[in-house]
């Protein structure tokens, strides 16, 4: 009686409550309460559309209360430009996978972020497919087994990884681009700092922002959420360093 | 606007857009229709429009379905190859019900063909075009009046159906100066209460093309988008016929192939040979009604067309073996033959 509880964690408004569809251990989920989080803490749900890629987080816009619109496979930041440039104010953010990403939409990523269109682009890289069954991506490892590499990623006959955010970074007009993880907490945390910050960016109109997401797949990886968690730091780290690239409106450095 | 302009067919699209209210345009360069996209980047800035230079068909068609979703009209160009790259984006534009304007000024095929002007994108205008059950309404103007006229009703038939709409007009319509009046806008306004243009005041908008839940989702969206194809199809007739009632002997032919063979029509009725003209101008829906009405009591019927055969399919469709159907084409980018046509229906009598 007269006791007032304040609530440590709750779900964010921007967060639908339904039951998830992704696998035990898989930083989807993780990713898309960040988005929700940071939403809400801005107040920019009525002004917010996303627009969810193919492929595992196709069903994005079921988790988020915003406005939410399904691209091609590849081609979520061409139809975030069509978006942005209808709606100039509103907060465009185009979520993407790595097959998406940098395979079959490698030409629209690069031209995005070439034009500088005022958009936000959260890159989730697991390394694999994980809706079409953990095929090779262009983010697999070289060594990696998947279901098109069973001898594992052999550079000489499919090539390196592709480091996206040191791809964009040699751009011009990007603004910010960062590569975090979710890991663990504290690499969560940073997430969601760095993805607040693109989003800040792009309601300033200061232009192009970039978030690259190392993420797990235990159920592609073959391992269970703690180690897919370890390999992570020790397998995926040392190619993909977790680092701000660039962050121009903060009067860094290019 | 009631002035007459001297224009090229391309131009007349793209002034006739501006008219409809369209401010958003995104395209990519490709023979022969390149002043569409040059006439774009010079007048979208004068009316406060955007005119954005896309990376490939690809994205130019993606970049549409944004801002169609975002509920503002929005325009696309191209020529038959880049109309094939951009059916992926038109099947999901189909798919989740957006309006859209296609223009496709046709030009040789397969592959890169040449840049003269054809026919040959018939059967993918008029099929879908790309994956799964889908319709696209497809315009077919004749002259660079009609590609003005035509593309103020496209914009409002993609609004009204939520559906892409295409204009398909060979590459020689396109690049031909004519007279044009521009035509004066409709003042039809349509509501989107379905756009994303962000939740305010309402439940979230989501615009997709996955229907995975229940299971009998897509086979319902199916459905729903076949009553839809069935209402245009009622709703739709525009046909033009050219001294086809007193006719023994019938053209059908679209877009420059008709003008040819209305030619025709006029050096054999000189010569007192009956014979008449009938152009569809929507080639989906195609007016198998009419055609069937059009064509009773004829003696044969030509299908005249810049491809080898894919209009005549239709033709045969209406008629249903009730007439016998002939069929004179040039391909490549060559045009009918005006002496051609005329000795084939000659020989008809003989």
């Amino acid at each position: 009686m007269g006791v007032k509880t304040v609530p440590l964690f709750r779900k964010p408004d921007s967060l639908v409550d339904v039951r998830t569809h992704y696998c035990p251990g898989c930083g989807h989920g993780i990713v898309h309460r960040l988005i929700a989080e940071i939403i809400d803490d801005m107040g920019v749900r009525e002004e917010t559309v996303i627009i969810a890629p193919v492929g595992c987080s196709v069903l994005l816009y079921n988790y988020l209360d915003v406005d939410g619109l399904e691209a091609a496979h590849g081609r979520a930041p061409a139809v975030a430009t069509g978006v942005k440039r209808a709606l100039p104010d509103h907060m465009v953010i185009s979520y993407q996978g790595d097959g998406d990403l940098l395979a079959i939409g490698t030409g629209e990523t690069i031209h995005a972020a070439n034009r500088g269109e005022n958009i936000t682009v959260i890159f989730l890289n697991n390394a694999i497919y994980g809706m079409t069954g953990g095929q090779m991506a262009p983010t697999t490892m070289e060594g990696q087994k998947t279901a098109t590499t069973p001898a594992g990623r052999n550079p000489a006959d499919v090539g390196f990884p592709i480091r996206a955010c040191e791809l964009i970074n040699t751009l011009e007009a990007p603004v910010y681009i960062e590569r975090t993880s979710v890991h663990n907490p504290a690499a969560v945390r940073k997430t969601k700092k760095a993805i607040a910050k693109a989003l800040k960016y792009q309601k300033e109109k200061k232009g192009y922002s970039f978030v690259e997401v190392l993420s797990m797949c235990p159920t592609n990886w073959g391992v269970d959420p703690v180690e897919a968690a370890d390999w992570i730091k020790e397998d995926m780290v040392p190619w993909y360093p977790l680092k701000k690239f660039r962050d121009i409106p903060a009067g860094e450095e290019k | 606007m009631s002035e007459t302009l001297l224009m090229k067919g391309n131009e007349a699209i793209a002034e006739a857009a501006i008219i409809a209210g369209c401010r958003h345009y995104f395209a990519y360069p490709i023979t022969p229709q390149n002043e569409i996209p040059s006439y774009m980047a010079k007048r979208m800035p004068q009316v406060g429009g955007t005119f954005l230079q896309a990376e490939s068909e690809l994205a130019a068609i993606n970049m549409v379905m944004g801002a169609s979703a975002a509920g503002v009209r929005v325009m696309t160009s191209s020529s038959s190859p880049g109309i094939a790259l951009k059916q992926e984006g038109i099947s999901y534009i189909a798919g989740a019900e957006l309006p859209a304007v296609i223009v496709n000024i046709m030009r040789g095929g397969p592959g890169l063909g040449n840049i003269s002007g054809a026919q040959g994108d018939y059967f993918q205008a008029t099929r879908g075009g790309g994956n799964g059950d889908y319709r696209t309404v497809v315009l077919a103007p004749g002259s660079a009046q009609e590609l003005a006229d035509f593309t103020l009703r496209a914009f409002d038939l993609a609004d009204e159906y939520r559906i892409p709409v295409m204009i398909l007009a060979d590459g020689y319509l396109g690049q031909m100066s004519e007279a044009v009046v521009m035509p004066e806008p409709t003042g039809k306004v349509y509501e989107k209460p379905w756009a994303v243009n962000g939740a305010k005041g309402r439940k979230k908008n989501i615009v997709a093309s996955l229907k995975l839940i229940p299971d009998t989702a897509l086979e319902d969206h199916n459905r729903h988008l076949q009553e839809k194809y069935d209402k245009i199809t009622s709703d739709l007739h525009g046909t033009d016929t050219y001294m086809s009632e007193d006719a023994e002997w019938l053209i059908v032919a679209y877009g420059t192939s008709a003008r040819i063979s209305r030619k025709a029509v006029d050096r054999l009725r000189a010569d007192g040979i009956k014979a008449g003209l009938f152009r569809p101008l929507y080639l989906w829906p195609f007016p198998y009604k009419e055609l069937s009405e059009a064509s009773k009591g004829k003696k044969k019927i030509l299908a005249v067309e810049m491809s080898l055969g894919q209009m005549v399919e239709d033709v045969k469709l209406s008629l249903n073996g009730s007439t016998d159907v002939d069929f004179y084409g040039k391909a490549g980018g060559a045009l009918p033959v005006l002496d051609e046509i005329v000795e084939r229906i000659r020989n008809y009598g003989r």
